[in-house]
């Protein structure tokens, strides 16, 4: 079902944990839809220095919080906002259609940080251009 | 590296099938080929071989061979006992009961016909997953045609009281089909004591084939025929019949109630070991369904402030098969209807474990268990979000 990077990923989570005195904190999703990520972000001079993340979800949800972790880190503000959730799940080698949505929650909750950093130093929080709506499928059911 | 150990605790979604059951079958693939219909003597060996597997599954049920019809297993004896009847009493009532806990074989089914003009009462059940007789009772009107409620939940493992639910349905002349996939084998079935009308089952949940099931209609019962064509199955099942398989039916069933209460007795003295331990082991673990109403080798736990899909990659990784209520398996943003339907809270049905033990599993498996879930659980709670290390928590006791 998974692809090998996103099981390792999931298996060996890159930046589990928190940043003390955080940055930049982000707290997407909710429990009642089985999916929250919780990023932790390190600024300095605009770069992203360090990069964490506590998730309580399904294996793609912590493998996307792993590799979109991974992926900022480096990187200034303006970069991070554009890796895109696409980018999540493309350097996870794929998601499975049903699971992008656990990308698109990666991608809001660095953006959720990087606006509560913007905030907090006075500054206009950037606007999301392509809100992403969360998916419905059909349910399937193996036990006849 | 040896071999890696695999831990097969998904018994509910379907079994292996036993040795015994396979050979019976076998001669049926490549000798005894015949078709029943035909007229040459070596047909004759199909049908004989038919009708002895009719018998034994009607023996099992307390039924009678005649009332036996073979089908493709659980999902099809289920729509058409309800489409069958629905649309046979038309004339009579447009309103058929079923309960909230189903299995989505009937639920899809009971939807469909709501598309097709027929209204559906769906029976709450109590925190232990149980249908309470008299909310039957007050749900039956004069429209009413059909009350189907499962035998067993596949999820949770209640039993539900199928005979006072059965004997509700009769008070008003209302026929009684009940979903049994999960109790054949588990729970002694006697379709006249217990006032069935139509019961389902299907071979591959008790260590026969899959694709190979049985609808037992009680003669007199108005239903249509769901699928048509030939005159197969005394012209209410068309298809050339699935000799291996009927045969295969017949002696996993034979197997499976030969000795129901020992089964009984040595599952689920495994399964109460193995809850009990994942209760004492791990904080914040509750049991749902019904502590002693319930199929012995059911196990089904939440544990709070993990989702259940990781917990069961993890499972998988160790060689542990398991199952979750959780919405990520499932592909919708819900969690399992019937943990919901128990009013457990919906970020709780996310985190459920279902462990379903059957005869494959021994107490090294418990032990196996038992040593890797408490470190899967914890693993995954120290990066949960949710998780604030709080002062031990006990989980619910159980018997």
């Amino acid at each position: 079902m998974y692809s090998d990077k996103v099981m390792d990923h999931f298996k060996n989570p890159r930046n589990v944990g928190e940043i003390e005195n955080p940055d930049g904190v982000g707290e997407v999703g909710n429990p009642v839809c089985g999916d929250i990520m919780k990023i932790f972000l390190k600024i300095e001079n605009n770069i992203i220095t360090d990069a964490k993340f506590k998730t309580f979800g399904c294996g793609a949800a912590i493998a996307s919080s792993s590799m979109a972790t991974e992926l900022v880190k480096g990187k200034t503000l303006e970069e991070a906002w554009e890796v895109s959730n696409k980018a999540v799940a493309e350097a996870l080698e794929g998601l499975p259609p049903i699971k992008m949505h656990c990308s698109v929650l990666a991608e809001e909750g660095i953006h959720s940080a990087i606006n509560d950093y913007r905030k907090k130093h006075g500054l206009e929080p950037w606007i999301e251009r392509n809100p992403h709506p969360h998916d419905h499928h059909e349910d399937l059911d193996g036990d006849h | 590296m040896g071999e890696k150990r695999i831990v097969y605790m998904d018994h509910s979604a379907t079994t292996y099938t036993k040795k015994e059951v396979l050979e019976a079958m076998i001669p049926y693939y490549s000798e005894h080929f015949g078709n029943p219909s035909s007229i040459y003597s070596i047909a004759g060996d199909s049908k004989k071989a038919i009708d002895a597997a009719r018998v034994q599954v009607a023996k099992a049920l307390g039924a009678d061979p005649d009332e036996i019809y073979f089908t493709s297993g659980g999902s099809e004896s289920d729509n058409w006992a309800i489409k069958g009847v629905a649309f046979a009493n038309r004339k009579k009532g447009n309103h058929i009961i079923t309960s909230a806990i189903e299995h989505h074989a009937v639920l899809h089914t009971c939807k469909y016909l709501e598309n097709e003009g027929f209204t559906i009462t769906y029976l709450p059940v109590d925190r232990y997953g149980m249908v309470d007789p008299a909310d039957l009772e007050k749900a039956i009107t004069e429209k009413t045609i059909l009350v189907s409620v499962m035998f067993a939940n596949n999820e949770i493992g209640t039993i539900e009281p199928i005979a006072e639910l059965g004997a509700v349905a009769h008070n008003h002349n209302v026929y009684f089909h009940t979903d049994a996939v999960q109790v054949i084998g588990n729970v002694q079935v006697d379709v006249k004591a217990q006032n069935i009308d139509m019961l389902s089952l299907s071979a591959h949940k008790f260590y026969g084939p899959k694709g190979i099931g049985a609808l037992y209609i009680k003669k007199g019962v108005k239903i249509d025929n769901l699928i048509h064509g030939g005159g197969q199955e005394r012209k209410r099942r068309a298809g050339t019949e699935n000799i291996a398989g009927i045969v295969g039916l017949g002696k996993a069933i034979e197997l499976a109630t030969a000795d129901i209460d020992g089964h009984n007795r040595r599952i689920r003295g495994m399964r109460n070991r193995l809850l009990q331990g994942i209760l004492t082991k791990i904080p914040g673990a509750y049991l749902n369904g019904h502590k002693e109403k319930r199929l012995p080798g059911n196990i089904n736990v939440s544990f709070e402030f993990i989702e259940g899909e990781s917990m069961l990659l993890w499972l998988d990784d160790e060689g542990i098969c398991a199952s979750t209520g959780s919405a990520c398996t499932s592909g919708s943003l819900e969690p399992s209807h019937v943990l919901l339907a128990t009013g457990l809270p919906v970020e709780i049905s996310h985190g459920s474990l279902r462990l379903t033990l059957g005869v494959i599993n021994t107490e090294q498996d418990v032990d196996f268990v038992l040593e890797v879930l408490p470190k899967v659980v914890s693993r995954l709670r120290d990066m949960s979000p949710l998780y604030r290390k709080r002062g031990k928590e006990g989980g619910s006791d159980v018997q």
